[in-house]
């Protein structure tokens, strides 16, 4: 359903997605997750024509973004990172508004945005000027606006952002809801988020698509042990029996050495223990020749460790 | 032939969307009357100064073919009407694209399936019908007078069509300095400024003694082609000029907001 190549996103010398490639499969939701500025609204400004790419290709139910825009417009339904209301407008006056534009006869509008109103809990508010809402119910009128024209693929940019729990919880069910006969995108930078959501997940970083999994299959990758890679240049026979001894280590597996002369592990310890210091003592005492001795960390467990920080100060 | 109707669709409904918005936003009505207010006031100081010429004048000479309400009452109005839209425009224009830029609505705009031909056109469309209104609610001063004179509406008409056309122009280049900020005080001062910067054309067409300048800058002065419509003169050179550089006006935008995404 949504098909993007080698997508590049530059903003003068700053690169903000770097060749970034996936699919999507119609009615599938899948989640982009992400730091703040890993290039998330910039691949879906791109997606939704807002913004051109510098280079590659994507494409909409089989429309270019950039040859066909009106065609691959029409099939989108996109709310943006701020919700595109007018606040002298009552949300009726809205929703028909955008019905309109986007191109809906006037004889299927009174009937779309009964259904938005109700599908995104606004009877209650149906008359009000949407500048007297609150945030979640502006929330929820971008959301309405996303979905007015029934469009089969719909982009969400953090789409619970701002929102109590109790209407992150509705929000997320009405996504859910979503799935099966739209396909949809949604960007957040809320690990829980993606599991309560999405089928699949696409991980990105600093402008880099660094992981693409199903949520169990992110979980199975996640990190369950400190790494570190230690390099000696004069091993000796009994060097894997006394690293085993140090205390919380758990694993020991020899590396491809680089090239230096002397001889690479890959020593897994317990979560949340330094071992690095006893290593060190270790290899002086014994002179077995310490030239490396660091931290080993995928690009994935660095974007995990972001998120995650992320989450515990929000 | 289909398709085209069906592109009016989308700008009907920007431009009822304007207008609902102008009506609900107080700086259109507060302009509205602060204009018609100031047209009233010209309008019964003129009309008074014009009643004690015309008595002076045929004390004196007799009935003068100069003495009627054409030359006396409504070129002098239409003319500072016109020195009135120096103001009225910038405030009309300011906030019709600066204002989807800040609100972030710009994004809705420009990831519906309309082109920017289509948001330019529907915006346009707005505040020419609002400029058109205004200009209308001061149609009871030929009314008025036409109670008591002889108004030769032909003129009159003429005139008002020169004031919307000339309006017209003034409009375009608001848009196009709304199109360029998303501050709407910096997009009105453009505006008076770009105002501002045709009047100063029509000034140097006076002084300029070049025979090659000269016709050029009175082309372009905006001042000579009102003048003629508030003689009564359908001009087809007048009705292009005001044709090419509102569309000049418009296409400028159209430049300025395809450009800005690629920013």
């Amino acid at each position: 359903m949504i098909h993007v190549e080698n997508l590049t996103k530059r903003y003068g010398g700053l690169v903000a997605i770097d060749r970034i490639a996936f699919d999507v499969a119609p009615g599938e939701i899948l989640g982009f997750l992400g730091p703040n500025g890993a290039g998330k609204t910039t691949t879906m400004r791109i997606l939704t024509g807002f913004v051109p790419a510098t280079g590659g290709t994507a494409s909409i139910a089989g429309y270019d973004v950039f040859d066909h825009p009106l065609e691959a417009k029409r099939r989108v339904g996109y709310l943006p990172e701020h919700p595109p209301v007018y606040p002298e407008l009552t949300v009726v006056e809205y929703l028909r508004f955008v019905g309109r534009i986007k191109g809906l006869s006037r004889r299927a509008l009174a009937p779309s945005v009964d259904r938005v109103v109700g599908s995104c809990g606004l009877g209650d508010v149906r008359g009000r000027l949407i500048n007297n809402l609150s945030k979640g119910y502006r929330q929820r009128v971008g959301l309405a606006q996303a979905l007015i024209h029934d469009p089969p693929v719909l982009i969400l940019d953090e789409p619970t952002v701002g929102l109590d729990p109790k209407q992150i919880i509705e929000v997320r069910e009405l996504i859910r809801g979503l799935g099966g006969a739209h396909t949809v995108i949604l960007s957040t930078h809320i690990l829980p988020e993606v599991t309560a959501t999405c089928q699949r997940v696409i991980i990105i970083h600093e402008g880099r698509i660094v992981a693409v999994d199903t949520h169990a299959g992110l979980a199975a990758r996640l990190r369950r042990s400190e790494k570190i890679r230690l390099t000696l240049t004069r091993a000796a026979d009994d060097v894997e029996d006394v690293i085993r001894r140090v205390p919380h280590v758990m694993a020991l597996s020899p590396e491809q050495s680089d090239g230096t002369g002397g001889r690479s592990w890959l020593v897994e310890a317990e979560l949340g223990h330094d071992i690095r210091e006893e290593l060190a003592r270790c290899a002086v005492s014994r002179d077995w020749g310490l030239v490396e001795l660091r931290p080993v960390t995928l690009s994935l467990e660095d974007v995990f460790l972001k998120l995650t920080a992320e989450e515990a100060t929000a | 032939m289909k398709r085209w109707l069906a592109g009016w669709g989308p700008i009907a409904a920007l431009s009822a969307k304007e207008l609902r918005i102008a009506m609900a936003s107080p700086i259109v009505s507060v302009v509205a009357g602060v204009f018609l207010a100031i047209v009233g006031l010209f309008f019964s100081q003129i009309v008074i100064v014009a009643s004690l010429q015309s008595l002076q004048m045929l004390q004196f000479q007799g009935s003068l073919p100069q003495l009627n309400l054409t030359t006396m009452v409504f070129q002098p109005i239409f003319r500072n009407v016109h020195v009135i839209l120096l103001l009225v425009i910038p405030l009309l224009t300011m906030r019709l694209l600066s204002e989807e830029r800040k609100n972030k609505t710009m994004e809705l705009l420009m990831t519906s399936p309309m082109t920017l031909t289509q948001v330019i056109v529907g915006k346009y469309l707005a505040v020419l019908v609002i400029y058109a209104a205004l200009l209308g609610l001061t149609g009871y001063m030929p009314i008025l007078l036409s109670l008591w004179g002889t108004v030769d509406w032909p003129t009159v008409l003429s005139g008002y069509l020169g004031l919307f056309l000339v309006g017209a122009v003034y409009l375009a280049l608001g848009l196009f300095a709304s199109s360029l900020t998303e501050n709407q005080i910096s997009a009105a001062v453009v505006t008076l400024g770009l105002i501002l910067g045709f009047w100063i054309v029509g000034w140097a067409a006076m002084t300029v003694d070049n025979p090659a300048v000269r016709p050029v800058l009175e082309y372009l002065s905006v001042n000579q082609h009102l003048d003629r419509f508030l003689k009564g003169l359908l001009d087809s050179s007048s009705v292009v000029y005001t044709f090419s550089v509102a569309g000049f006006g418009l296409l400028l935008t159209h430049r300025v907001l395809d450009s800005s995404r690629w920013r």
